[in-house]
């Protein structure tokens, strides 16, 4: 630590004004505290300060995903064994998943932070932390067989065009991972959505090759109910990637096909004791989110059509991005609604709009997505109303005073 | 035939500094419905450049004898009457072009340009700089739509006017059509990144921040 640091001090004077790399101070910037806490304090006003700065906040949200990124990371490997039909140890599935997707965050990371350091030069500003976590997102919610090239272009073009058009970290009206995801998805369906995408069954760098068994099928469990032909939900049973029946605990575990960080609930869960013991998620908007889903499938089941609107709700909950999105994304403080109240209207709407996404819709097995994006447009309408309702009820009590 | 210097600015003005699409932000509706390929956008781009140079000139020619309060329907009848020429021309000489234009030809008369410029110029300038003035605005529409459905059909479908342009290696090595390209948001995306550029260069453009 104490090297580094000298290192560090050692070559500060060519980045300063008048040395000769000036032009790359907020690079050195940057590096120097991320690495260390920076000594400089106020100059102006009063502040008040507490262990909670930007950089920290996304430090923890990164340990969040941890867990969730490590099943997932387990999963892709657990998945690909089955469905090449090898029998292999624990060991053996966690190394293919992690080298898997660690090109993905590798790109993901690699893209966005070069845009980001870029901007910060040419803007002679700070690098801002938030890609921070936005870099681990991005490979955490697309399926794991995304060419890296794909990532890359929708990365570069969430951050352009989601985050540093509107003015960078922290004015992004959209959350910048659901804006790349939205790009993977419109622009290459067949990459994104099917059956053929979910379940890596091609060998990564030289490990783990082999063909898939007889009667394999790809299909996510949301992507089995929505094209299913049965005729009710008590007929349909979801089934694994080799026809195995699926039970609960898999899907609570995260045993199924999916994006590398949705499918393990228990592990999601685990990410939102770690955001909500720290404060740096709201409860209230994870909770609403889980109400408005609920009230939304009580409503369907209550008018069944089909097999999706008969499904139970704690299936909606289990399968998907609902817990991943519920948790991790509406939950962004950039992109959600701020005040209290108006987190409860955000959360509640963006649970309802997903199911109705999901029940009606069977061009998208999946809404979390949409829904997510749709009311970060309209969290600042509800933060407006919730504070002209705040402001009208104290207008009142002054009026009654006199 | 040197032009004075008036006569320029008509003509080179929409072009640059007082474009109809990026800078007064007209017409946007047909730009974005157009260009998902590069044909229609052109041929679009070339029949809104000649229904407002025609109609420029004949209200132009009019201007005196039109009755000011009726002068709208006027000039409602002119367009309607040139639009339908060309598609009568369209259908007669490019009918699968017209297919692929459907109603965005008939929709040249709702076009915001052509009723702007007929009411801001035409009515108080002579035919020959009135003229001049619905080409130029007519090719300042233009050449944003040629570029919008330039880019649109490159990365959208990988080709340039129906003809391939980007190789089969690369499709062999994995590379993809940009599905999105050929929706909407992404032509107004295009139009802004145009505007983005454009402002860059013309600082006197930029709106004040505060």
């Amino acid at each position: 630590m104490k090297a580094l640091k000298k290192c560090l001090d050692k070559i500060k004077p060519n980045f300063e004004k008048g040395g000769k790399l000036h032009w790359l101070h907020s690079t050195y910037d940057a590096f120097e505290s991320f690495l260390f806490v920076p000594n400089t304090t106020s100059k102006s006003g009063v502040h008040i300060h507490d262990a909670r700065d930007s950089k920290r906040t996304m430090i923890i949200v990164v340990l969040a995903l941890v867990p969730a990124l490590l099943v997932g990371i387990y999963n892709v490997g657990l998945q690909h064994y089955m469905a090449i039909g090898q029998d292999v140890t624990f060991l053996t599935r966690f190394f293919y998943g992690f080298l898997s997707v660690l090109p993905q965050i590798v790109v993901s990371y690699v893209v966005g932070l070069g845009i980001e350091f870029a901007m910060a030069q040419m803007k002679k500003e700070e690098v801002a932390e938030g890609f921070l976590v936005t870099g681990m997102l991005i490979p955490m919610i697309v399926p794991v067989d995304t060419p890296l090239w794909m990532i890359a272009a929708a990365t570069a073009f969430a951050v352009v065009f989601a985050k540093e058009v509107f003015g960078g970290t922290g004015y992004n009206i959209f959350n910048v991972a659901l804006i790349t995801r939205a790009f993977l998805f419109f622009s290459y369906p067949s990459k994104m959505s099917g059956d053929q995408v979910w379940v890596r069954t091609a060998g990564t760098f030289g490990m783990g090759n082999g063909t898939v068994v007889d009667g394999y099928s790809g299909a996510t469990p949301l992507g089995q109910i929505a094209t299913t032909d049965a005729g009710g939900f008590a007929e349909f049973t979801f089934h694994g990637i080799t026809g195995q029946p699926l039970s609960l605990s898999d899907m609570f575990l995260g045993f199924i096909p999916g994006s590398v960080g949705e499918v393990s609930t228990v592990a999601i869960l685990l990410g939102a004791v770690i955001l909500i013991a720290t404060g740096m998620g709201s409860w209230k908007t994870m909770l609403s989110v889980f109400l408005g889903g609920f009230a939304a499938v009580l409503l369907v089941n209550l008018f069944a059509q089909n097999v999706i609107m008969e499904m139970p709700v704690y299936y909606h909950f289990l399968l998907g991005g609902f817990a991943f999105g519920a948790v991790f994304m509406a939950t962004d403080p950039v992109t959600s609604a701020r005040t209290e109240k108006g987190k409860w209207i955000y959360g509640f709407l963006i649970g309802l709009i997903a199911v109705t996404i999901r029940v009606f819709n069977p061009g998208y097995p999946e809404g979390m997505m949409l829904a997510i994006l749709l009311m970060n447009a309209f969290a600042p309408l509800i933060d407006f109303y919730v504070i002209d309702a705040n402001i009208k009820r104290r207008m009142k009590r002054t009026a009654i005073a006199k | 035939m040197a032009l004075s210097s008036k006569t320029k600015a008509v003509l080179w003005g929409p072009l640059n500094k007082n474009n109809p699409v990026i800078v007064q932000v007209l017409g946007i509706c047909s730009a974005l419905a157009v260009t998902s390929k590069l044909e229609p956008a052109i041929v679009m781009a070339i029949a809104v450049a000649l229904v407002t140079a025609f109609a420029n000139v004949i209200i132009s020619l009019l201007r005196k004898s039109i009755p000011n309060r009726i002068r709208i329907i006027v000039q409602l009848v002119v367009v309607a009457a040139l639009v339908t020429i060309v598609s009568e021309v369209l259908k007669a000489f490019a009918y699968d072009v017209n297919k692929q234009l459907s109603v965005f030809v008939g929709l040249i008369v709702t076009n915001c340009i052509l009723m702007g410029r007929l009411e801001a110029f035409a009515l108080g300038n002579g035919p020959w700089p009135s003229f001049l003035d619905g080409i130029g605005n007519g090719l300042g529409y233009g050449w944003v739509l040629v570029v919008v459905g330039f880019f649109r059909e490159l990365l959208g479908s990988g080709t340039l006017l129906g003809y391939k342009v980007v190789p089969q290696a690369l499709y062999d090595a994995g590379y993809e059509n940009n599905g999105l390209m050929m929706l909407a948001p992404m032509a107004i995306l295009l139009v802004a990144c145009i505007i983005w550029v454009h402002r860059a260069n013309n600082k006197e453009l930029q709106e004040e921040t505060n």
